[in-house]
């Protein structure tokens, strides 16, 4: 109930940020410029169509998920708000919580709303419904949602900007990690090896969550690597949540 | 039974600047509330006020002591539970109106539809803002949030109610209506807490006092034991005298057009004053006694340290 009511409060305040309503019309703008994309190009049109529209759900969402995110927490202590609600029978673990919600809500709104606009984009070009882009959206989702707990994390003992830097940086990191197994492989010295594999376990890999090319070419994928997509994702978010809680019980609000 | 809230030897220190240096802004505070008293917390700007009640509502960490509230740690929901808080210059989610923003707060209580409607009504009326219940905070002057602002601190019907300069920004009419409200808070079991800089309004509805000075209590106590009823001096304002052949029975304050403005220490010279206006056949238009004020007792106690 608490929780809920302090999503609520987060989901409200959040749809009423003009930061959102811009990413979302460069997000729009872009999956339907794919489309003048597509007739520019030789080849197959529609994986182009494909391509840059998962992309664009992709990289707008991530932008919305750090600018939002990491100003939302930061805007309650700023202004005080955050006085009169620890004041209350709220445990710092329950606001945490609800705030994460709040924004995962109103990604899940962006999120939807930019998919309904690229299926739609890509029906006009096809005149059918590839169920395959929907696998992709849902793993982009889960990567959004992972994202929003690195971006509340940060946001709890950083400025916005900072934290917004810090959240990118983990989200360039979390796609280039993979490469760190080629490193391992050519590292010569057994210490070096060691201390890449501990990076490559620390580092998150969001390439967990990349499904785009598979949806594009329809390829198959084993179901076992869905299913450990998602609890690699449930587990990672876990982490961080609970990483951003243990820091916050503990701060002065000064 | 317990008391409303009692703070043993509160010790509170922040580490400030770019090369982070101690400071200590608390230096072990002590002090009690009893149950349905009027609690008036005075001291200058940064003083430690505002730290101590952070401390009391668990925003903060205090490096050392204890506080209680009815006898629980004031970590516990149930102390929680059973306080009320309004903050000095709230400032509040301004894109709802002061129903949503009650209802909001009603449901981190747990509060049901029904009564929480109720509750909202009441709550609204009480501060005199029912006429404006579907209107967005961003419209509010200062004085209208800080009505809000008490409203929400009420919502749970609290047995303790904290206000951080609850008078500030308010116009005398809704400095005095809040003072009702107080007094009626007072009335209806509850205990309040609260620090102010307008000492008159300390004075008139507190029952006990505690002065802080550089982050320690140097004064507590019922107000009757602090505000004595000492006559500190008599103010006379006479006419139809000349001011020199006043000289010599009082301070002469001011002359405005043939009115003297005289204060008067001693107070046998009275009687001389009096006499001398009778024999010249002048007129006394004043004639008022000045007593200690918890002002002057406050700025005594601060100048002193």
């Amino acid at each position: 109930m608490k929780i809920g009511a302090i999503a609520g409060i987060t989901f409200k305040e959040a749809k009423r940020d003009r930061i959102l309503y811009l990413l979302f019309f460069f997000g729009a703008a872009s999956i339907v410029f794919s489309r003048v994309l597509a007739i520019l190009t030789v080849g197959d049109r529609v994986k182009i169509i494909k391509d840059v529209g998962l992309a664009s759900i992709n990289i707008f969402g991530v932008l919305m998920a750090v600018l939002i995110g990491t100003s939302l927490v930061y805007k309650e202590i700023d202004k005080k708000t955050i006085f009169t609600l620890l004041a209350k029978p709220l445990h710092r673990a329950q606001f945490i919580l609800g705030k994460f919600l709040g924004l995962v809500l109103i990604l899940f709104v962006m999120t939807a709303a930019m998919s309904a606009i690229f299926l739609a984009v890509v029906y006009l070009h096809v005149f059918m419904i590839d169920w395959k882009l929907l696998v992709a959206i849902t793993y982009i989702f889960i990567e959004l949602v992972l994202i929003t707990a690195v971006a509340v994390l940060f946001s709890t003992f950083s400025t916005p900007i900072l934290s917004s830097i810090f959240s990118l940086a983990f989200y360039l990191i979390g796609h280039l990690s993979w490469s760190m197994e080629l490193l391992i492989q050519k590292a010569r010295s057994p210490l070096t090896r060691g201390f890449l594999r501990f990076l490559y376990l620390a580092l998150p890999d969001l390439e967990n969550f990349n499904f785009k090319t598979e949806a594009v070419h329809g390829l198959a994928i084993p179901s076992s690597i869905y299913a450990w997509s998602v609890l690699y994702g449930i587990c990672y978010t876990a982490f961080l949540l609970g990483l951003a809680v243990l820091i916050f019980r503990r701060r002065d609000f000064v | 039974m317990a008391r409303a809230l009692e703070i043993k030897d509160l010790k509170k220190s922040f580490r400030l600047g770019f090369i982070p240096r101690s400071r200590e802004i608390l230096k072990g505070i002590s002090l009690a509330v009893e149950e349905g008293e009027i609690f008036g917390y005075l001291g200058p700007n940064g003083a430690g006020k505002t730290t101590t009640i952070k401390c009391i509502l668990g925003l903060i960490f205090p490096d050392a002591g204890s506080i209680e509230i009815f006898g629980q740690s004031n970590f516990s929901h149930k102390a929680r539970a059973s306080l009320g808080f309004l903050p000095e210059n709230p400032y509040f989610y301004d894109y709802l109106t002061a129903s949503e923003f009650l209802g909001f707060y009603a449901d981190l209580f747990g509060l049901e539809r029904g009564q929480k409607q109720a509750r909202i009504s009441s709550l609204l009326g009480l501060v005199g803002l029912d006429q404006a219940a579907g209107l967005q905070l961003r419209k509010f002057s200062r004085g209208m949030l800080q009505r809000v602002g008490l409203a929400q601190a009420l919502i749970n019907d609290p047995k303790l109610v904290i206000l951080d300069e609850p008078l500030g920004g308010m116009d005398p009419i809704g400095r005095k209506e809040l003072r009702d409200i107080i007094v009626r808070f007072k009335d209806e079991g509850k205990t309040v807490f609260f620090t102010s800089h307008i000492l008159q309004d300390i004075e008139m509805i507190c029952d006990h006092v505690a002065m802080i000075v550089g982050g320690k209590v140097v004064r507590q106590g019922p107000l009757q034991d602090i505000v004595s009823e000492k006559v500190l001096f008599t103010e006379i304002t006479i006419s139809g005298i000349s001011p020199e052949e006043l000289a010599g029975l009082g301070q002469e304050v001011a002359v405005k057009a043939d009115r003297v403005f005289l204060r008067v220490y001693d107070e046998e010279r009275i009687e001389d004053v009096l006499r001398l206006t009778a024999a010249r056949k002048g007129r006394i238009h004043n004639l008022s006694c000045r007593t200690e004020t918890l002002e002057d007792i406050f700025v005594e106690t601060v100048t002193k340290k």
